[in-house]
């Protein structure tokens, strides 16, 4: 055989593996979907617990027939992405000014430990008596539990850039503010991205938390009073649509990624 | 007059609980077109002289003069080569090589097309729209001479530049730069802990004493090697008798230490 037929071969076997990787991935999918509504079909499972997909299905139908469901992951969908970039971008700027001034990183420190290992959730009613029972406490609820976790990730990023980075821009004559967004910021974007995706996460456990609480409309409502009138159906419903709509936004960031970081080749 | 003229440059670094003298009178003039080298004891604050003559670092007493002009901070007269190349990743090449250009707000159609000409120079001119992972050690400290050449500086400071490198890439890109400086008629400062490297590229090689460091003695590159190229030069017999002289004296402080 030449190398040209061992290279076929090779990527052959790469394509092989592929595939094998997604068959096994759907069939996992497709097994959970089956046994589920055997399960329940056959009340091995308690259908009134568990629902089933049959019924999470003609459910979704109806509420995409009446309109409802689009209110519902609109609202939710909207402060999510809005609690997410609101937390990531204010946890970088906050970042940038710890590392600005080296006197106020050492004055926040303990600040910085306490509220980031406080659970920001705990925060909910007051947030509600402060910003009134809507859109703005809930997108805050979104912002809050990510921003302190972001503000620490990435000032530890823009400290531990490589110090001759900055000589070689410094050797230039860049002021602090050049140095810092030619030098410290990019250098830094592979570590904003990765706490964008953990953020992605935390918006989204923000923002339902947040709906619990207020209660008005939003997928995290529909949990909540499905809960409340023990129709499971309908929490294993949202349940769906925030798992469609939270990897779709993961694929997002991951797009992002891929146009930022493209200089890793 | 001499182009960059040091006058008893001091530094002292504080700690809490220490005080290092670092260097310690330290005077020296280097006249126009000229290349020094600096060599002395590992630790001996060699690059701490080339800092502060870049302007990054602030001597603790004494002056530095460059044409005349006092060195409070780094001036675009002055280009920095450091022990690795320090590309940015993120940038492409041509990014890179105009990168000090943006800096000091001097990047024009002009400016930018005599960068992309010493790229060309370097051999380089195909790569100017990749990124800097795509190139191999040599090829990236060569572009990173370039980036320190786009400014068009009067004095070069270059702090072990080839130190990372492989030898047999060493030895080539000693020839280029040694090359390169003559013939844009630069000045430049080189720190080395190699012996032949500052043998083979420089005029004057000036040897600093062990902590806090002074000027030990300066050695006279004989005309004879001046004229060659750091390559041609490594073979000659005068080579060798400076080698013996430099490394006899640098003996001598091992020796102190452990006596």
């Amino acid at each position: 055989m030449n190398t040209k037929e061992l290279h076929n071969a090779y990527v052959q076997g790469l394509k092989r593996e592929k595939r094998f990787v997604r068959i096994t991935q759907l069939s996992i999918l497709i097994l959970f979907f089956v046994s589920w509504e055997f399960l329940t079909s056959q009340r091995i499972l308690d259908p009134l617990l568990f629902s089933s997909p049959s019924r999470v299905w003609n459910l979704l139908l109806i509420r995409i027939s009446d309109g409802s469901i689009f209110v519902h992951s609109s609202v939710t969908l909207f402060e999510t992405v809005l609690g997410f970039i609101l937390g990531t971008a204010m946890g970088t700027a906050m970042a940038a000014m710890l590392w600005w001034s080296r006197f106020l990183s050492r004055v926040m420190d303990p600040y910085l430990v306490v509220l980031n290992s406080m659970p920001k959730v705990a925060l909910g009613p007051i947030l509600i008596v402060g910003l009134g029972p809507g859109f703005s406490s809930i997108i805050a609820m979104g912002a809050l539990i990510s921003v302190i976790i972001t503000t620490l990730v990435v000032y530890n990023a823009f400290k531990e850039v490589d110090e001759n980075y900055v000589k070689v821009i410094r050797s230039f004559g860049a002021t602090k503010r050049k140095s810092f967004f030619s030098v410290i910021l990019p250098a830094c974007f592979p570590t904003i991205i990765s706490t964008l995706k953990v953020n992605v996460g935390l918006a989204w456990v923000g923002v339902i938390v947040g709906e619990f609480l207020v209660s008005k409309q939003g997928l995290g409502y529909m949990i909540i009073y499905g809960f409340q009138v023990f129709n499971f159906t309908m929490v294993m419903l949202s349940l769906l649509i925030i798992a469609v709509l939270a990897t779709c936004m993961y694929q997002l960031v991951e797009l992002l990624e891929r146009k930022l970081l493209k200089y890793r080749g | 007059m001499a182009l960059l003229e040091i006058n008893k440059i001091e530094k002292t670094y504080f700690s809490k609980t220490s005080v290092t003298e670092a260097i310690k009178d330290i005077n020296l003039a280097v006249e126009r077109g000229e290349f020094i080298s600096i060599i002395g004891p590992s630790g001996c604050g060699k690059t701490t002289l080339l800092s502060m003559i870049s302007g990054l670092l602030k001597p603790t007493s004494g002056t530095i003069k460059l044409d005349g002009k006092q060195i409070t901070k780094p001036t675009p007269e002055t280009g920095y080569m450091l022990q690795q190349d320090y590309l940015f990743p993120w940038l492409s090449i041509r990014r890179n090589i105009t990168l000090g250009l943006k800096t000091m707000g001097l990047l024009t159609k002009e400016t930018e097309c005599h960068a992309l000409h010493l790229l060309n120079e370097m051999g380089l001119g195909e790569f100017k729209d990749v990124y800097p992972s795509q190139l191999s050690g040599g090829m990236r400290q060569r572009v990173a001479l370039v980036r320190m050449l786009a400014t068009q500086p009067k004095l070069l400071l270059l702090d072990e530049p080839f130190s990372a490198l492989d030898f047999q890439t060493k030895l080539k890109l000693e020839d280029l730069v040694h090359s390169t400086i003559k013939e844009h008629e630069k000045t430049a400062i080189l720190v080395t802990h190699d012996i032949s490297e500052a043998i083979a590229m420089s005029d004057r090689i000036v040897m600093l004493s062990r902590r806090p460091a002074t000027i030990h003695r300066i050695f006279k590159v004989p005309d004879a090697l001046k004229g060659l190229e750091p390559f041609e030069a490594r073979n000659t017999a005068l080579f060798n008798d400076l080698f013996q002289d430099i490394w006899e004296e640098l003996e001598s402080f091992e020796h102190k230490r452990t006596s």
